[in-house]
């Protein structure tokens, strides 16, 4: 375990210290505009000396090293458009924090929809094809509405929340974050700009980022969960007298949640993505926000910055996702992930 | 099993007419011919393979649905400049006082409005569903050709195996949407750089499921029998081996198109995309978005999403059922 958690901690570190140098020297390409604020007024000589000052003219190696060794010391530069000479570190660890509240608030909303919405589809298909519900889903609260309301809810059920996913993967994110954005603050006056003090406004990022990531959890449980229902283990457990929500719970849901764990990187990555594009609708002043900003005003030194501490962010997921599942499921083989799929 | 009872029987009774018969020695040692209806009597399979994934789609009714959907669509954006009534994409139109007719409704000259500057939606919509679309299927060509070539070599020679399988994994892990970004960034922006930042990682994906495969298939008695009788690699190869992946293949062609098709709405959106003057639907969506605040102009927007729904979805649920027919475990 440990030997393949320090593999793959040096695998990381590998990419880590490649895209670095992809960020650094494709940055080197930018045009020089766009390390000055008023580059127009600027005399040829005034642009040498900073530019020299700026350590830009220094051999690449030595910039890159100079970068590293700035980076490992936490120190990411200064802006020099956005707000001219403030360190980069103070800005992001103003934005960071409403970012990560946003993230978090939409993981567990999703959580705690997602899952119900893919344990009721796996249920549902059951019952569809032993065409009434079975005493192993009876005991278990959706199974008795189920009961209840017989073949047509369940049909429903199914169907809507097909429905559902299939609109939710294939239609852009893009699409239909302006639609919520449109018909949200049409329908329900909430306002369009976010407050954080208002706490209507956080609904619709919240519910935005949140809905991407509920897709893909019921996706993935319901297609898990019906694979664990067919399996033998099911069967004996039923034959030794376990109880209907004993085995759906304790067995069948926790052996189908296992896999689920290799989508969180997944998860993290789309929330992150996603706040780029809602955090600049709503002009919430978190991270993703400043990155589309310092893109359109092309201050290099942030895009940098910016772009660095994403793909961090995105591999410490990945490492994570990986560790975790490690973890979670001691028969994954150490290092043989490639072949088991 | 009644069908086989009476195959058997058949054959039992044609083995028992033969022992009883006496046959002379020229007779009983000459050569047997073949005889197509004898070969049937033995219990022979007509299993085939895209016979059967074709069965096993056809049962899905929606995805049937949305084939025509996409051979509809494809037809009609690619013949729609020729046909009569089009209007150019790309000009101004004035009324005779020399006006823009800017922001008009949809009506019977525009079919679906004008948009602030007085262009005609209709055919701008269809000549960015192209631009689009050309997008996607670019992305997904280069996506086929280096997945395969790369994976190929990586799963048939051994020797690359540790080399590439470490270079995936350092590579793999390089985030797609920030490469994108960053890319983006960089070059100037344009139809080509899009395909380029998307292009550069999301063949790895393809790579490593070819090689899985070919690794699979590689040592089976067949492919070792073709070696042993000398055919080359590259027939194996191209005759052995790859005829296994158009499945995937074909799924990888209808899944990559909504994603790039998305993937262009995101970089427009933060401004990276294509130049404005080329009509996207990342473009036409973003112009929209100004405007979706005045509930008159809103079609500006509901039209190209509209459009931008239906293709995706398509493609989508086309590539998904293909996929479930051409797993040989739903065949029956």
């Amino acid at each position: 375990m440990l030997k393949y958690i320090a593999k793959r901690l040096l695998r990381s570190l590998v990419t880590l210290a490649i895209v670095i140098t992809i960020i650094f020297s494709l940055l080197r390409l930018m045009p020089i505009e766009g390390y000055f604020p008023n580059y127009d007024k600027l005399s040829p000589g005034q642009i040498q000396a900073s530019l020299t000052s700026m350590g830009l003219l220094d051999p690449l190696p030595v910039q890159l090293w100079n970068f590293i060794s700035g980076v490992f010391q936490g120190d990411l530069g200064t802006s020099l458009i956005y707000r001219v000479n403030v360190p980069i570190t103070q800005i992001i660890a103003e934005k960071a924090p409403i970012s990560i509240e946003l993230g978090l608030l939409s993981v567990g909303l999703s959580l705690v929809v997602g899952i119900p919405l893919g344990v009721g589809m796996a249920l549902a298909s059951l019952v569809k094809q032993k065409k009434g519900v079975p005493s192993l889903a009876k005991k278990t609260a959706l199974g008795k509405c189920m009961d209840a309301v017989g073949m047509f809810f369940a049909t429903i059920w199914e169907k809507l929340g097909t429905i559902f996913i299939v609109v939710i993967q294939a239609v852009p994110a893009a699409v239909y974050y302006l639609f919520i954005q449109l018909y949200g603050t049409d329908l329900f006056g909430i306002p369009t700009l976010f407050n954080k003090n208002n706490y209507a406004t956080w609904i619709l990022p919240v519910v935005s980022l949140a809905l991407g990531n509920i897709a893909y959890y019921a996706m993935w449980l319901r297609r898990y969960m019906t694979d664990e229902i067919n399996k033998d283990y099911v069967q004996l457990a039923r034959a030794k007298g376990v109880s209907s929500s004993g085995i759906m719970f304790r067995h069948v849901f926790r052996n189908a949640f296992v896999p689920m764990i290799q989508y969180l990187p997944g998860s993290i990555l789309f929330t992150m993505m996603g706040s780029i594009y809602v955090e600049s609708l709503y002009s919430i002043p978190g991270m993703g926000g400043l990155l589309v900003n310092v893109i359109q005003r092309q201050d290099n030194t942030m895009v940098q910055a910016l772009v660095l501490i994403y793909s961090v962010i995105s591999i410490v997921a990945l490492i994570l996702g990986d560790i975790l599942m490690s973890i979670a499921d001691p028969r994954i083989k150490l290092g043989k992930k490639e072949e088991a799929r | 099993m009644a069908y086989r009872n009476k195959k058997t029987k058949i054959l039992q009774d044609s083995m028992e007419a033969h022992m009883k018969a006496s046959f002379s020695p020229e007779e009983a040692f000459a050569f047997a011919h073949h005889d197509a209806a004898d070969a049937e009597r033995g219990g022979y399979s007509n299993y085939s393979y895209w016979r059967s994934t074709f069965q096993a789609f056809k049962k899905n009714k929606v995805a049937v649905f949305f084939v025509f959907v996409v051979v509809i669509l494809l037809l009609f954006t690619f013949i729609q400049p020729i046909l009569p009534n089009q209007k150019d994409p790309l000009l101004i139109y004035e009324d005779a006082n020399g006006q823009r007719l800017s922001n008009l409704s949809p009506n019977g000259e525009f079919w679906f409005g004008t948009d602030s500057i007085g262009r005609d939606m209709w055919s701008r919509i269809w000549s960015a569903t192209r631009t689009s679309l050309f997008i996607g299927f670019a992305v997904a060509g280069v996506e086929i050709v280096l997945g395969i070539l790369v994976g190929v070599l990586w799963g048939y020679v051994r020797k690359l195996d540790f080399l590439f399988t470490e270079l995936y994994n350092v590579f793999d892990n390089i985030p797609q949407t920030i490469l994108l970004i960053l890319i983006s960034y960089i070059m100037r922006p344009s139809i080509s750089t899009l395909i380029f930042a998307m292009c550069l990682t999301s063949w790895l994906q393809m790579a490593r499921f070819v090689r899985n495969q070919i690794i699979i298939i590689r040592d089976r008695d067949y492919n070792l029998a073709s070696r042993c009788l000398g055919t080359s690699t590259f027939r194996i190869i191209f005759r052995n081996l790859l005829p296994y992946l158009v499945s995937v293949i074909m799924l990888r062609i209808a899944l990559t198109i909504p994603s790039a098709i998305s993937n262009e709405v995101f970089i427009t959106y933060i401004g990276l995309g294509v130049p404005t003057y080329t009509p996207s639907l990342g473009n036409l969506i973003n112009e929209g978005r100004k405007l979706m605040m005045d509930p008159a102009l809103r079609y500006q927007l509901i039209f190209p999403t509209v459009v931008l729904s239906i293709v995706t979805i398509s493609f989508y649920i086309v590539g998904n059922a293909f996929a479930d027919a051409a797993d040989p475990k739903n065949h029956r």
